[in-house]
């Protein structure tokens, strides 16, 4: 009996002590391994369905090009907010990473923070390729002069007007070149249709951004603290304030263009004029199909003296973290993927985005393609817009501040709830916003 | 080892050894770091001691004090909530009015949302309380002669999203907390108050509400601490921690968006080390309030 007794608090001791021992150790980065037919899987993470199906193309081609490197991709696509909150922990816990990630460009500044960004630089897999791309692009994802993330789209902003609707009301889109033009005739098409022109978003901020670059504005002061009452941002707000009071622009189901209850508002015609990112595209010929053939393309309206023409809305850029075992092949691969020029046809041709090598621009073998299912979807095509705004994409720097994430969350959350939904005026909105930035960012 | 399990002193110490190698393990430790991490700046390996600073930022964020703000109002109207109608739902499954089996599955189906994955019935809800027309909340007060409403778009009618939930879900759990107690209060009091000529209304407010105190005081320390943690029914219902105008952000949920979403995570430790102060202080000043504490009368 004793006997059993003592055996039995020994084995229990020494569970606990098992227990306790196999919480320890772990998170070194492991050497490469290979898989047994000389490929090497790279773990991938994205939050978009269309990006993963681009990637898996992109591997395919990288294997069928580099026969003595082959990579075995398996992508996992996890919710937006899941998948960013998912890469913040374990970052920070060193552990479970992926060995390539996306991170979209709102998110990005939470990863390099600090002097010791857990992201690789990429500077060097990406030199043979840099020449065509638009620096304003690699400047997002940049960080004193290292680059940790590739662009995969310019994002300039253009308007999807849906012809059919306008001419109805007698409107020509064409004729729509400033913010003016675009605020008389959407208080004439609300007013003939009792339909909705354009958009004022509460849960995204692209329009702003927009107008305040083209005012010559930043969210930020020149020492980078956070300035959002400055003269130029009341403007920029002023003016779609003033297009909402006027009927020209109202608030959208889902808050946004970009979400589902959107889609099938824009679907269904009750909104005709949507300025957004080029790669609005894909959510049209996606998620839009009554609309096929019904849809112009057109740059996007300017204030009378525009400083720049239009900047790059949005964005997605892939990394490769510190910790990956894989990471000189993962940086390969991905400049491969995302700035060759082979990539950047295929970003127009599966994603329909407006790829960041200029040098596909001009090739019009590309770009003017009839099979292309964008071409066949809208009346005229994305690059004659985007050749005519081309020199005048400036690059908008508050989008790449540290403190962007912030800004952009206020904004989404309060601001812009307030002006648009709430009727707060705008200097007393911003000014809170500018009160409230300053002490969550302790500046 | 035979002495040690026969010594008076030492046995009971090695018998709640797991408890206390568990709390020390995944209690104290982490409570410990949370302490030590709210007077860091914590980036990607390196932590810079601030001192007070995370709680000087604190101390002057308007969106912190609207999140706590959220949860007071949201513990305090969740007590009113949950405390009466459970226990009036407990006295009258506990009565003799109706058959057996028709309370048998009343009780049953009262407790089935404890038993439902949060994500789902916040989704479900969500869809409930849709902006659209043809929503059923919508339906419901159309039937009354009222426009539809943006449920989720504007403050009160967020909230009553959010108390509908805490309703359909914890009104059959505490139910069955007060119908525990009050079953085991002996008959034998019912009987010689009736003997006296007591109603049922004053033998329910004499009796059974004095003998059911210990698991009122529990109820109620637990929704304090619950409804001031709440943040999945949020997260659920506006789809993600960003509501409009913050009127569903919480105490956890600001916690949550400081140091996951924005990796603040000394900011979100002091966020969080605030939180345990209120939470503490509250409970056991309302223990201390109802005598827990007090030394039971011989």
């Amino acid at each position: 009996m004793t006997r059993l007794r003592t055996t039995v608090s020994t084995l229990v001791a020494a569970l606990a002590v098992t227990a306790l021992t196999a919480c320890g150790g772990g998170g070194q980065p492991e050497a490469p391994v290979k898989n047994s037919d000389g490929s090497t899987t790279l773990d991938m993470w994205t939050f978009a369905d269309v990006h993963a199906a681009y990637y898996e193309e992109m591997a395919e081609r990288w294997n069928e090009a580099n026969p003595d490197q082959e990579i075995r991709l398996e992508v996992t696509v996890y919710p937006y907010d899941d998948m960013h909150n998912k890469l913040q922990l374990a970052v920070n816990s060193g552990e479970g990473l992926p060995d390539v990630v996306d991170i979209e460009v709102n998110k990005f500044a939470n990863f390099v923070k600090g002097e010791n960004p857990p992201l690789v630089d990429l500077t060097e897999a990406a030199a043979p390729y840099t020449d065509d791309i638009v620096q304003a692009r690699l400047d997002l994802y940049s960080k004193d002069w290292k680059i940790y993330g590739f662009p995969t789209h310019v994002g300039a902003f253009t308007t999807f007007y849906n012809t059919e609707a306008l001419e109805g009301a007698g409107i020509d889109y064409t004729t729509i070149e400033t913010w003016d033009d675009f605020k008389e005739a959407g208080t004439r098409y609300n007013e003939e249709t009792g339909k909705e022109f354009g958009v004022a978003s509460t849960s995204v901020m692209f329009l702003e951004p927009l107008i305040a670059a083209q005012l010559g504005g930043q969210f930020f002061d020149a020492d980078g603290n956070v300035q959002v009452n400055s003269p130029e941002v009341v403007e920029t707000l002023s003016t779609v304030k003033d297009m909402q009071d006027a009927g020209a622009v109202s608030t959208i189901p889902g808050g946004s263009p970009d979400s589902e209850e959107a889609f099938g508002a824009i679907n269904d015609g009750d909104y005709a004029a949507i300025v957004y990112p080029a790669w609005y595209t894909s959510r049209f010929v996606d998620y839009m199909p009554d609309l096929a053939g019904k849809v112009a393309i057109a740059p996007a309206p300017v204030p009378d003296d525009a400083v720049v023409q239009t900047i790059g809305g949005g964005g997605t850029g892939a990394a490769v973290p510190a910790v990956s075992p894989n990471k000189d092949l993962a940086a390969d691969w991905l400049a491969f993927a995302k700035l060759s020029p082979e990539a950047n046809v295929a970003v127009w041709e599966v994603l329909g985005f407006d790829p960041v090598n200029m040098a596909v621009w001009e090739d019009e073998e590309v770009t003017d393609n009839p099979e292309n299912k964008f071409n066949k979807y809208f009346q005229n095509n994305l690059f004659d817009v985007l050749r005519e705004v081309q020199d005048g994409i400036g690059h908008f720097e508050s989008f790449s501040d540290p403190s962007w994430p912030t800004v952009d969350d206020t904004f989404r959350t309060v601001t812009l709830n307030e002006i648009y939904e709430n009727g707060t005026p705008v200097q007393e909105a911003l000014d809170q916003a500018q009160a409230d930035l300053e002490n969550q960012l302790g500046q | 080892m035979k002495q040690l399990l026969y010594s008076k002193k030492l046995a009971p110490y090695l018998f709640i050894l797991p408890f206390l190698v568990t709390l020390a393990v995944f209690w104290v430790v982490p409570l410990g770091r949370s302490f030590v991490m709210s007077t860091q700046e914590v980036l990607y390996g390196q932590a810079t001691f601030i001192g007070l600073g995370n709680y000087e930022r604190l101390w002057g964020d308007r969106i912190f004090w609207q999140a706590l703000f959220n949860s007071l109002r949201y513990m305090v109207l969740t007590l009113v909530l949950l405390v009466p109608i459970p226990l009036a739902l407990a006295a009258l499954v506990n009565s003799n009015i109706g058959s057996a089996r028709i309370k048998g599955f009343f009780k049953a189906s009262m407790f089935v949302p404890a038993l439902t994955s949060v994500v789902v019935a916040g989704i479900v809800f969500r869809l409930i309380f849709a902006e659209s027309d043809s929503a059923m909340m919508n339906q419901v007060v159309e039937f009354f002669g009222f426009g539809p409403v943006r449920w989720l778009r504007s403050d009160l009618t967020g909230l009553v999203a959010l108390l509908a939930i805490a309703l359909w879900r914890w009104a059959g759990v505490n139910m069955m907390y007060f119908l525990a107690g009050m079953q085991a209060i002996p008959t034998e009091y019912y009987e010689a108050a009736s003997i006296d000529g007591a109603n049922k209304f004053r033998q329910f407010i004499h009796i059974t509400i004095p003998n059911i105190k210990p698991t009122v005081v529990y109820v109620v320390t637990i929704s304090i601490y619950g409804g001031l943690s709440m943040f999945l029914e949020s997260f659920m219902l506006y789809a993600g921690n960003n509501s409009p105008n913050n009127q569903g952000l919480t105490v956890v949920g600001y916690l949550y968006r400081k140091g996951i979403e924005e990796n603040d995570l000394g900011f979100a430790s002091a966020v969080g080390v605030v939180l345990l102060v209120v939470v503490m202080t509250l409970n056991i000043s309302y223990l201390v309030a109802s005598g827990t504490f007090k030394k039971e009368a011989a």
